[in-house]
This record gives C-alpha cells, structure tokens and sequence, in this order.
C-alpha cells in the first residue's frame, strides 16, 4: 500500500531524517514511535506533500508520489490527521468534516460520522474554534474517515486525550481495522500503540533504528519507555 | 441649557445629511475594503492598485457610454467584467511569481503598477475630469423627514449595501466560500486536503478586483471621471482595513460604513476633522487592538 525508501529530509542544513524506509501493507495498521524531535511528524508531512526539503521515494498503491502536490496526494487517498488537529477555526464542525473531496469507495457517509461520534453530531453547527481538544482530535480523524481514504496517516492522536476519549478511540481504531482500515500512526503511547497496531518502526534522531512486533515491544517495555522519555 | 433651544430643524436636517453622506462614501469604502479583504487573506498581497482599478473601473464605465453608448445599468454587470480581467492578467503574469517571497514584494509590485495604470490613463485622458451622467431612473431627489436626499446617492448606499450582503452570505454558506475560507485560514493544509488552492486564487483575486472596479462604476455618476480619482479612497481604505482587521470580511464591511459615518459626522464639528477621525481612531485600534476589530492575529 504505501512504501518508503530512502527519505531523508532538511531543515535549513539541519538534517531531521536519515534514509528513512518502512512499508505498511493493505489493512496494516503500524506505528511510528520514537521521542520528541525523533522526525516522526516530518516523516508524516514528507508523505502528504508539505514538507518540500526531502528526497527519497514514496509509493502509494504502486505509485511514485514523492513528486505530486498535496492536494494530488490527498485525492489518491493519503487521509491526515495532523499533530495539531488542523481544525479550521472559520468553519463549523460540519463544514470541517465535508471541506475534502470523497476520494474512495470506504468514505463514511455523513449519518455513519454521527452515528458513530454523537459529539459532533450535537455541535455540528458550531464553530471549530468552540470544540474542546478532545472534540478536536475526534472532528478530525473523523474527517479522514468520511474521505474514504486508502490509508491514515494519524500524528499523536491520543495526545492530550482523556483516559475515557483514548479507550473510545482505540475501540473506533480496531473497529476500523477489523473493516480493512489501512494506518500508519505516530504515537508516543506505548500502551495504546500495542493494543491497535500489529508492528512499530523506532525512530530515533530521523533513522528508523529497530523494527518490533508487539510481543518485542512487551518485554521490553521498561528499556523503550526510558528511551522515549515518557 | 442655553444650547438645547438652539437646536433648531436646520441643525438635524445638517446631521441628517452628514449621516447620509457618511453611508455614501462608506458603502465606497466597504467595497474597496472587502476586495482588499478578500484578497490579502487568500494571496497575502496588500494590494495597492485598489485604488488604480477601482478609477478603471469608472473609466469602463464612461469609455462603454462614450464609444459604444453603453449606459449605466449594463455597465454595472460590464465594467467590473473587464477589469477583473485585467486583474487576471496581473495575477496570472506577475503577482503569481512572488508568492512565497517577502510580502513586500507584492506591495511593491501593486505600487508601481499602481503609477502605471495612473499616468498612462493620464497620457490618454489628461488630468481633468470626465463627466458622466447619473442614470436617468435615479435622477432628482428622495425626501427623508427634514431633508431631500440624491436619489442616485441613496441608491449607491442600498446596492453597496446588497452587495457586502450577498457577498458575506457567499462566503459565509456556500461551499464555494467554506472552500476560499479555509484555504485564507490555513492555505498550505487545505492543499493537504485535497483542494487545489492555486486554482482558487486567480478567481479570489479578480473576484476582489471586480469589486473595486464595481465602486469606481458607482462614483462615475458622482465624482469626476479622473486618472487620480483612486487615490484618495484607496488611502482611507487600507485605514478602513486595518481597523476590521486584516483579511477579516465583516471587519471590512462594518469598518467601511462606520468611517464613513465618523468622518461626516466629524466634519460637522470641524471639516478638518474628518480624516484626522479616521486615522486616530486606525491609531487607536493597533495600539489595542493590533488585529483589528474583527481580526485575529492566528489566522496569518
Ligand atoms: N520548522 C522547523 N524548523 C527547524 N527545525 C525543525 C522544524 N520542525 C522540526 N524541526 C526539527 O526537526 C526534528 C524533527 O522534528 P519533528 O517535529 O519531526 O519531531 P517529532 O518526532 O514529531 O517530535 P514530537 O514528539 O515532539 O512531535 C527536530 O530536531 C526538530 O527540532
Ligand atoms: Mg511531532
């Protein structure tokens, strides 16, 4: 589904990632962990278009995308969740919802979206401003759903999040998973990263340094949270 | 006490008038400054040749009367038409090739364009006005309690006034506007989003041209047709902008009519007043408000 090789990426002459590679097939779901500024979330804006200073290849379905703008990227099915949130403040929770395109066949229907997070359904004219953090966070993964898009790319959705939000998400997760959801998430959270992921790529100061399953990631966990800082 | 028996009829009809003359000259102000508006949010230019294109605006308007026999209606629908082409023009071959670079640059590109559009307007025309004939519809006047009031001037305040509605409601409930408002609020995560941004520039930016090619139609009637005509509106404009705030739709609109308004009610102290009004209070408004009535610093 999509492959990396070879991703290197700049700041200036600030080198933020090193010959990066790492792949996640249809219906994966994987994990991009690693500490504060490890690249993760350049690694993620390297792949929809809007980190310019980089080299290296990006597949997407057998396709070399590394060339094509955001917006192309987005239509060919790259669904974002950005660190931020990147909820617009001048739209209601509804317009944020439906500004993308549809681009595939799994795009949820509007009802499904509200069906599903009932939040939203009582702000939906509300502005994007008004929601909380954690309203946010749901407004916005749950956009990437309603695209239909062929594989989320999720930057630290759990982060900020009540307890009772990153249980709710991790249901909606492996719900979505179980319907052939396609992911590649970047979480600091060990816990959660295990209990919705099947494999995890280690980033550490931009190089992918170790690939782990889940059952790696158990017994070392005291080793990996002191690495992550956490 | 001895004042208020002074009050007499004249004075409010003197009031009167001055409030309407406010509204006059800021529906003027509110569509120049919802150009200004809509095009520094969506391309980051302060664009100066405003006031170039709202004078060409008035200039298509007395060129389809003079050479084609034109008159005002349809040149309302048509003058706009062509200088937004202009302005297509402009965006497409030159404004285009400094985005990204230091927002001077695009200052400073509309300045000199500005000059140009000017004296070669100037070298065709020469300095002195034009005269342009109010529509025949809205000959005469209009009586409103204590005064008589222009009918063609009223008119000018209620089609400005339709105007910044409809282009609120655009921008505001339409898809389209939901679209050119994202984009204005966060232009490079819109791409991310799927939706070509660059596309929507060309139309934003000849969509704020038109509007200022609108205005210029509007003044034929009422101010001479001249070369220079745009100048001073255009300066009271960016005061206009700056105190709605920066890219800010309403801000623009309620701005324009409230300066308007000020500076004439101003003028009744003391005529010197009114544009000191106006820049007092844009002083004002940055030193508490730096992002302006209706802005919010975030959104650049
Ligand atoms: N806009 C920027 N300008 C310069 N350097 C940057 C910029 N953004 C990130 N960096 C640097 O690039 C490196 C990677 O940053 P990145 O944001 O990708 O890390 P991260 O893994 O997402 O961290 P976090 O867990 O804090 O979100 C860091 O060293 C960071 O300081
Ligand atoms: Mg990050």
């Amino acid at each position: 589904m999509l492959e990396v090789a070879g991703l290197s990426a700049w700041y200036g002459q600030a080198q933020a990632l090193k010959k990066v590679a790492f792949r996640v097939d249809d219906g994966e779901l994987i994990t991009l962990v690693g500490r504060n500024g490890a690249g993760k979330t350049t690694t993620l804006r390297c792949l929809v278009g809007l980190h310019r200073e980089m080299e290296g290849r990006i597949v997407l379905g057998g396709e070399e995308i590394s060339g094509w703008s955001p917006e192309r990227r987005a239509r060919a099915g790259l669904g974002f969740v950005p660190d931020d949130r990147g909820i617009y403040a001048t739209l209601t929770v509804d317009e944020n919802l439906t500004l993308p395109p549809q681009v595939g066949p799994t795009a949820w229907p509007l009802d499904r979206i509200y069906a599903t997070f009932p939040v939203l359904r009582e702000r939906r004219r509300a502005s994007g401003a008004k929601l909380s953090g954690g309203e946010q966070q749901i407004l916005s993964i749950a956009r990437a759903l309603r695209m239909g898009a062929r594989i989320l790319l999720l930057d630290e959705p759990t982060e900020g999040l009540a307890p009772v939000l990153v249980q709710q998400l991790r249901e909606m997760l492996l719900d979505a998973k179980r319907e052939g959801l396609t992911a590649l998430l970047v979480e600091q959270n060990l816990r959660f990263a295990t209990a919705v992921a099947d494999r995890h790529y280690l980033l550490a100061q931009g190089e992918i340094v170790e690939t782990l399953d889940n059952a790696a990631v158990a017994v070392r966990e005291r080793e990996l949270l002191r690495h992550l800082g956490v | 006490m001895r004042r208020g028996p002074r009050r007499t009829s004249m004075d409010l009809g003197y009031a009167t008038l001055q409030v309407f003359n406010g509204l006059v000259n800021g529906a003027f102000y509110a569509l120049l400054s919802l150009g200004l508006a809509v095009i520094f949010g969506m391309l980051r230019v302060v664009n100066f040749a405003h006031g170039a294109f709202y004078m060409l605006g008035a200039f298509a308007a007395y060129l389809l009367q003079l050479e084609l026999g034109i008159g005002f209606w349809p040149a309302l629908v048509l003058a706009p038409a062509a200088v937004a082409l202009v302005g297509i023009a402009v965006e497409r071959l030159l404004l285009r090739r400094l985005y990204g670079l230091d927002p001077l640059y695009g200052f400073l590109l509309t300045f000199g364009l500005t000059l140009l559009i000017q004296d070669g307007m100037r070298v065709r025309f020469g300095l002195q006005g034009q005269p342009y004939a109010t529509p025949t519809e809205l000959g005469g006047s209009l009586s409103l309690g204590a005064i008589a009031y222009p009918a063609y001037r009223l008119f000018v305040i209620a089609f400005s006034l339709a105007v910044c509605v409809a282009v609120w409601y655009a921008i505001e409930r339409t898809r389209l506007g939901m679209v050119v408002r994202a984009s204005i609020e966060r232009r490079d995560l819109t791409r991310a989003f799927g939706i070509s941004v660059d596309r929507w520039v060309t139309g934003t930016f000849a969509f704020g041209i038109a509007l200022a090619g609108l205005a210029g139609v509007l003044a034929a009637p009422m101010r001479n047709v001249s070369p220079t005509m745009g100048a001073e509106p255009v300066i009271l404009t960016f005061a206009v902008v700056v105190i709605g705030g920066m890219g800010s739709i309403a801000g623009a609109v309620v701005a324009g009519f409230a300066v308007g308004v000020l500076a004439s009610l101003g003028a009744i102290v003391n005529p010197a007043l009114e544009n000191i009004l106006v820049f007092a209070l844009m002083a004002v408004v940055l030193l508490v408000r730096p992002a302006g009535l209706f802005g919010s610093l975030e959104a650049r």
